[in-house]
């Protein structure tokens, strides 16, 4: 036992230890770290014009409306609600439930997914109209992507789900998606406070 | 792995070690022990034979060699390129070159140092050494790190199709617009710039991830971060730089992009968009940068100086306060590029003030290296040489860094040829010669054979002579006016002399990199035999042998200092020796295709991860990438849609393939 004292790292059997944040886990926060960057660049690129603009909206451009959108944003949110039931249920080996969790969350990202779709394509004005309508359909566009991409992974998730290939003790891809679904919901709360709230409001 | 006593009395002994007898090791099962651990994990690591191997691949040891040479071509490419400009600025009036194509190689020579050389050479001496630094067999996402290498390989090769297609990008390295937009640009010579740079920058950012997650969690066990080697430290803090900065670039070169191809209004002061914020994406970005680039170098530095002043660093703790302290500050500072554009002048006073306080951990590290000169006793091989030239450069590209940081002044030489000689002191001295020392110092670890002393001491003053005869007198001829980006210049303002002068030492400088590269490709083959650890270095890449083995080391080495081959007595490794020394720290992997896995402050093994075996994906879904952002250039939405479908498929198959078998 000295000898191992002498090399400096105490002795300690696994599985006496607690787990540390596995190596998938640190990809994926500093996936999102670099992610929200791109996030924050694009919000101070909107904030940068608007403070150089006399007015914003731009004069003779409306407000954008704030009643659908706020309803599709609480069922993008309360996505995450399921999202979460899913991690729960995999940890005690309920796939019934994790598969129906799964289901549920991507309805509801699709739905918001197809709102915002149609939003865009039915807005005031095209992106190339004044760098108002640039910058707000560049962010909520990508933010629009990041959804898509939330949802590919949820089918990812979903096939192996239903194949079998994930279970109570492994199940590394769901723990993942999870993660990124959270960051596109918090994500959205800095967009539709950016674009819609501080708009309309201040 | 052999023993190596040390040459000179008194010297640390230098220790790797032979499992003796592999049948009598614990954890190896009977069957690997009967046909030998070597033998048996040289099969388990071993790539596919021929071109099926060299296009699955996902040793970071091959990888790494790739990107070295792939950046060294570039870095020849951008050297030719620079030649030629200063051959037309050797005369006025000069007519070697004209307007248009002065434009062009300046643009893909600023574009191709800071692009594909500096930061991709740097990312391949970080994905070879760190996992042998750490003492571990590989990266943490082996599989990512061959995909980053073809995206770089791939976006490099957009960029000089510009060439080709008779289009370079001639916008200058940051592209600023409105020159840059459509009404001033009309060809695609700009989209091969922008696509480029936002392609080339999913590379560095998928690298960055990679190298941030193996240090934090494939560190050998016991090497705690106190224990890590400076240059792991350096490569972490300049990861986390290339995390919170690059955003801003693939941001900046994006809208221009959305402005040039879909027409949009970001960067159009009519439509009410705002020039003055492309400069502020852009230097969000390119200032970190400077010291994404420095920072490795410098922790090149921070290795050689004291191996070969035979010496523990003086200053362990302050030096990597100074590598991070710098990190931080280094996002605070971006708009001193824009002293000129007319910010309020409190901004400017901020940001002046921020660029000075830099002065304070790079003189730290200064101190760090004098200290360790003065107690050590200084060995003065290429490596060393190299290390002292670049002691001399940084000085001296410091010091007019502080200068150009104080505002009044800054405004009399902004795009001067003053700050050319600035940044050419500080990224290319500071930058290139540190990665001159890291060949001849890391060469014959990758090669297995010595360079030649010789040619290197005559490539090291050749270089030296050739930089500062280049680039002092650019100095002067930027206090006496001479604009930068100017293709030539009239006889009347008499600075012909001093730019004959640049011209001349600008060919010494490139023949001195020129007999660096003969003597890699003639010592490759015919140097003298290198051994494990042929300058009685202290890291762990030191321990295995030169070349490393595909598994990079038989047993899983176990640190307990900063130099475990420094360390009196032979430091214990994981396949545990008679005496049950390690046997209490329970590491696993050590015959099979794994590497310990350790939590990520007390570097305790929890454990293992099964590397991912060769795999034709990365490339496919590069691959897919690359069609993508052609299409895009050629405007063949089609042709991008299919490119995308193309990287899902690679990365659908890579996903479902991956095995859920962490919790």
């Amino acid at each position: 036992m000295s000898t191992v004292v002498a090399t400096g790292v105490p002795p300690s059997p696994p599985a006496a230890r607690a787990r540390s944040r596995p190596a998938a886990w640190w990809g994926m926060v500093m996936l999102i770290v670099t992610e929200s960057m791109i996030f924050a660049a694009l919000i101070s690129s909107d904030v940068f014009i608007r403070a150089s603009s006399a007015h914003w909206p731009p004069s003779g451009t409306p407000e954008p409306e704030l009643g659908t959108i706020g309803v599709f944003s609480v069922v993008l949110l309360g996505s995450s609600v399921p999202v979460w039931w899913s991690e729960r249920a995999i940890r005690r080996g309920r796939m019934a439930q994790v598969r129906s969790a799964l289901g549920a969350a991507f309805l509801m990202g699709a739905g918001f997914l197809a709102y915002t779709i149609w939003e865009l394509s039915h807005s005031e004005g095209g992106w190339t109209d004044s760098a108002y309508f640039s910058v707000f359909h560049t962010i909520v566009g990508l933010h629009a992507i990041h959804v898509a991409l939330g949802l590919a992974m949820s089918v990812g998730v979903q096939a192996k789900a239903w194949s079998g290939r994930i279970d109570a003790e492994r199940h590394m891809t769901l723990r993942m998606f999870a993660m990124y679904w959270h960051f596109v919901d918090a994500i959205w709360v800095v967009v539709f406070t950016t674009l819609y709230l501080s708009v309309v409001w201040w | 792995m052999t023993v190596h006593d040390a040459a000179e009395p008194g010297f640390p002994r230098t220790i790797g070690r032979e499992i003796a007898d592999p049948a009598s090791i614990g954890v190896l099962s009977e069957e690997v022990a009967r046909r030998g651990v070597r033998r048996h994990l040289q099969e388990v690591w071993e790539d596919h034979p021929g071109l099926h191997g060299f296009f699955t691949t996902v040793d970071h040891k091959r990888l790494g060699m790739r990107y070295l040479y792939t950046a060294f071509a570039f870095f020849f490419l951008a050297g030719a390129q620079a030649l030629i400009m200063r051959t037309q600025l050797a005369q006025p009036d000069a007519g070697v070159v004209g307007p248009q194509l002065y434009n062009e190689l300046f643009t893909m020579h600023g574009t191709t140092m800071i692009f594909l050389f500096n930061t991709p050479v740097l990312a391949g001496f970080a994905n070879y050494l760190l996992p042998l630094q750490l003492g571990t067999r590989d990266l943490a996402f082996p599989r990512l790190n061959a995909f980053s290498y073809w995206v770089f390989l791939f976006a490099g090769s957009l960029m000089y199709l510009s060439y080709f297609a008779g289009r370079p990008p001639d916008g200058g390295w940051f592209a600023y617009v409105p020159l840059t937009l459509k009404p001033f640009s009309p060809t695609s010579a700009i989209d091969f710039w922008g696509l480029g740079v936002m392609f080339v920058g999913i590379s560095t950012t998928v690298g960055a991830i990679n190298f941030v997650v193996t240090i934090f969690k494939y560190r050998a066990p016991g090497m705690t971060l106190n224990r890590m080697p400076l240059f792991c430290w350096s490569v972490l803090t300049m990861a986390f730089m290339i995390l919170f900065s690059v955003p801003a670039v693939t941001v900046a070169s994006g809208l221009v992009e959305f402005d040039r191809i879909f027409g949009t209004a970001f960067f159009d002061p009519g439509r009410g968009g705002s020039a003055l914020l492309y400069q502020h994406l852009f230097w969000f970005w390119g200032h970190p940068e400077v010291y994404i680039l420095f920072l490795p170098a410098v922790g090149m530095m921070l290795t050689t100086i004291p191996v070969f002043s035979r010496q523990r660093l003086a200053g362990y703790t302050f030096a990597v306060a100074a590598l991070v302290a710098i990190g931080f500050i280094s996002f605070g500072v971006w708009a001193h590029h824009m002293f000129a554009t007319g910010m309020p002048s409190l901004a400017m006073g901020v940001f002046s003030a921020a660029s000075q306080v830099i002065a304070i951990p790079s003189g730290v590290l200064y101190f760090c290296w004098i200290a360790t000169l003065l107690q050590g006793k200084v060995r003065w091989t290429t490596p060393m040489l190299f290390s002292t030239g670049f002691l001399i450069i940084f000085l001296i590209g410091g010091l007019t860094g502080v200068m150009v940081s104080v505002m009044p002044f800054d405004l009399q030489v902004t795009d001067s040829y003053f700050v050319v000689a600035h940044f050419h002191y500080v990224l290319n001295g500071a930058v290139v010669f540190p990665i001159f020392a890291a060949i001849y110092y890391w060469g014959p670890k990758m090669t297995g054979r010595m360079l030649s002393e010789r040619l290197g001491r005559i490539s090291f003053w050749t270089m030296f002579v050739g930089f500062n005869v280049s680039f002092f007198p650019m100095h002067l001829l930027g206090l006496f006016g001479m604009p930068r980006r100017v293709f030539t210049y009239d006889r009347g303002w008499g600075w012909g002399t001093l730019n004959l002068v640049a011209t001349v030492g600008g060919f010494v400088f490139g023949l001195g990199t020129l007999l660096t590269l003969v003597n890699f490709l003639w010592s490759k083959r015919r140097g003298t035999t290198a051994g494990a650890n042929p300058w009685h270095a202290d890291t762990l890449e030191w321990a295995t042998t030169s070349p490393p083995p595909e598994y990079d080391f038989a047993e899983i080495p176990v640190v307990a200092g900063r130099h475990p081959l420094w360390e009196e007595g032979s430091f214990p490794v994981a396949a545990p020796d008679p005496s049950g020394a390690v046997a209490g720290l329970d590491v696993a992997a050590a015959e099979d295709r794994e590497m310990p896995v350790v939590d990520g402050i007390e570097s305790l093994p929890e454990d293992t991860m099964r590397i991912p075996e060769p795999t034709w994906v990365p490339l496919i879904a590069a691959g897919g990438l690359l069609v993508f952002f052609l299409g895009m250039l050629v405007r063949a939405s089609l042709v991008g849609v299919a490119g995308v479908a193309l990287a899902a498929v690679g990365v659908a198959v890579w996903t479902w393939r991956a095995r859920d078998d962490e919790r």
